[in-house]
């Protein structure tokens, strides 16, 4: 993968005076790279890692598996992308094994994301059926612990 | 001072006349500040690997808390041939010729007991790190300073060797990619250092602990060179390209013979290295290249984004290819580089390492170590440009 994009993948706050001097290129150059990915796609955007669990949010958060029927014309990506269009959803994947689509739902109480389930995503045409586990804690998110300080055990000064 | 007796006096005079490092000095005064950003640290600021450091635990329940062979586990043993073999070129047989150690400077101390006698001589090149000198004292053996310079990007040539070595030298030390400056040898350089060390019959020993800390081109190791391998003791160890400096994991590598003295010695001072560093080490070698990779990646990212803040500032820098040591001259202001470090810790509260630490001709120097975070680094660059600035 390009430096570029591992450097923002890492920080996306970093500044593009500081990118161009870890990349030894002009930030003119890292602009325009940046911008030539934002065109294309590549990078859709830019978000915070939040740890949800100090906020103390009205939300839950379920994974559901769900199996579907293929269909003829499209395979997975039709139902996939009908999912998927769910504001309720917020990441969709197709899996091998015992399952298809991996879902991340979020609503604002239990209940609420049942009624998701029983009434918006299982009445859908090719789901045959569901399975829905609720999220309890989180301790790492996109790579990130969650709950561990940072400790930095080095002496100050070393050979 | 305790009651009357002198002791001092009783004191082997070579360990008493060898001073404190000046890295010690130096520690002394920093750990009495507090909230100094550190670019003096030179341990790698990653975490080992958690697969490491799980399998040290695992390896803890097992019981893996005995002896182990002197020469180190055998597994180990053929682990590291493999290894060294794979990435460095040059073959051991794991039986006899390799030899795990504590840490690199336990096996730099055992080559160099095991190869000299007293009055021998030991070309090593300055700036280097701060034990070799020592080392080579405690040895019994007469340390050759070889000084290499800046505009040269700190490497080693063969016409600095000539002008030093004599007919009693029986040594040559080697270590690049360099604590401190950062330098590193291209093949070619190495070909030329390889074809003095055959001419001259001199044993050479090469510490190669940043052999995978290079950023700009690949590490060769001299090694690997037609006709060195029999004359070469190779060292290598954990703890920078694994970040596991406390494990003090190091081995040796080289023709029997050699590594039996050293080994000799070995059995007798430190019996083994520890059984639980060891395995760590195991389990290090099994998926080396994932983690590796990703810190030289970051290393890089940051050797770049000091690279290019001394230019902005117009402090002069050699480009530092590996370690992870820039060594920036600091003379233009006119001041010793202690001084220097001094007062810019105590102004701008941020630590450097004066060149002087790793030698005489280190004065005129500072090395900023850059295994600290990129805002530490950014932060400390600031600093350092708002300090020139008033000097």
């Amino acid at each position: 993968m390009d430096e570029l994009l591992k450097i923002l993948q890492n920080n996306a706050l970093q500044s593009r005076e500081d990118i161009a001097r870890m990349l030894g290129v002009a930030s003119a150059e890292v602009n325009e790279r940046i911008k030539d990915y934002e065109q294309r796609g590549v990078i859709r955007g830019y978000q915070a890692i939040l740890n949800e669990d100090q906020l103390d949010l009205d939300k839950v958060t379920a994974v559901i598996e769900v199996k579907v029927t293929p269909q003829r014309e499209g395979g997975f990506d039709v139902i996939a992308n009908r999912v998927s269009r769910f504001p309720e959803v917020r990441s969709a994947y197709l899996m091998s094994g015992g399952y298809d689509l991996l879902l991340f739902v979020e609503g604002r109480s239990l209940r609420e994301v049942a009624s998701f389930v029983s009434e918006k995503l299982s009445p859908l045409e090719g789901i045959l059926s569901t399975s829905t586990h609720f999220m309890l804690k989180t301790y790492k998110r996109f790579g990130v612990l969650m709950h561990q300080e940072n400790t930095d055990e080095r002496l100050s000064i070393t050979p | 001072m305790r009651g009357s007796v002198s002791l001092r006096d009783r004191l082997n005079t070579t360990v008493r006349d060898i001073p404190r490092s000046g890295i010690r000095d130096f520690f002394d005064i920093v750990s009495t500040m507090r909230d100094v950003i550190s670019l003096g640290i030179g341990e790698p600021d990653f975490d080992t690997p958690w697969h490491v450091r799980e399998s040290t635990v695992f390896a803890l329940e097992r019981g893996a808390t005995h002896y182990t062979s002197n020469y180190g586990y055998l597994e180990l043993r053929r682990a590291l041939a493999n290894y060294v073999r794979k990435n460095f070129g040059a073959e051991y047989n794991p039986e006899n010729e390799v030899l795990v150690t504590v840490g690199v400077s336990e096996a730099l101390d055992l080559a160099l007991r095991a190869l000299l006698n007293p009055g021998d001589e030991v070309l090593y090149h300055e700036p280097c790190y701060v034990s070799y000198r020592a080392t080579i004292l405690f040895a019994q053996g007469i340390p050759l300073a070889v000084e290499t310079k800046a505009e040269n990007g700190f490497r080693l040539t063969r016409a600095m060797l000539e002008a030093k070595a004599t007919p009693k030298t029986k040594v040559l030390m080697l270590n690049f990619p360099n604590n401190p400056t950062g330098a590193v040898m291209s093949r070619s350089d190495l070909e030329d250092i390889a074809a003095f060390a055959r001419e001259r019959d001199l044993i050479v020993i090469t510490d190669e602990i940043y052999g995978e800390l290079t950023y700009d081109s690949p590490h060769t190791s001299i090694a690997s060179l037609p006709g060195m391998a029999e004359r070469t003791i190779f060292l290598h160890g954990f703890s920078k390209a694994w970040a596991m400096t406390g494990f003090r994991l190091g081995y040796a590598c080289g023709p029997a013979e050699l590594v039996e003295a050293m080994m000799k010695i070995h059995q007798y001072t430190m019996l083994c290295a520890s059984s639980l560093s060891q395995k760590a080490a195991i389990e290090a070698l099994t998926r080396p290249e994932f983690d590796v990779t990703a810190m030289v990646d970051e290393y890089r990212r940051r050797r770049n984004f000091l690279v290019a803040s001394f230019a902005e500032m117009g402090l002069e820098s050699h480009r530092p290819l590996g370690a992870f040591y820039a060594f920036p001259s600091v003379a233009k202001f006119g001041i010793p580089a202690r001084d220097f470090a001094l007062k810019f810790l105590e102004q701008e509260k941020v630590a450097v390492v004066p060149g002087t630490a790793f030698g005489e001709c280190g004065e005129g120097f500072v090395r900023c170590a850059y295994a600290t975070s990129l805002d530490n680094i950014r932060e400390a660059m600031a600093r350092l440009q708002r300090f020139i600035g008033r000097l």
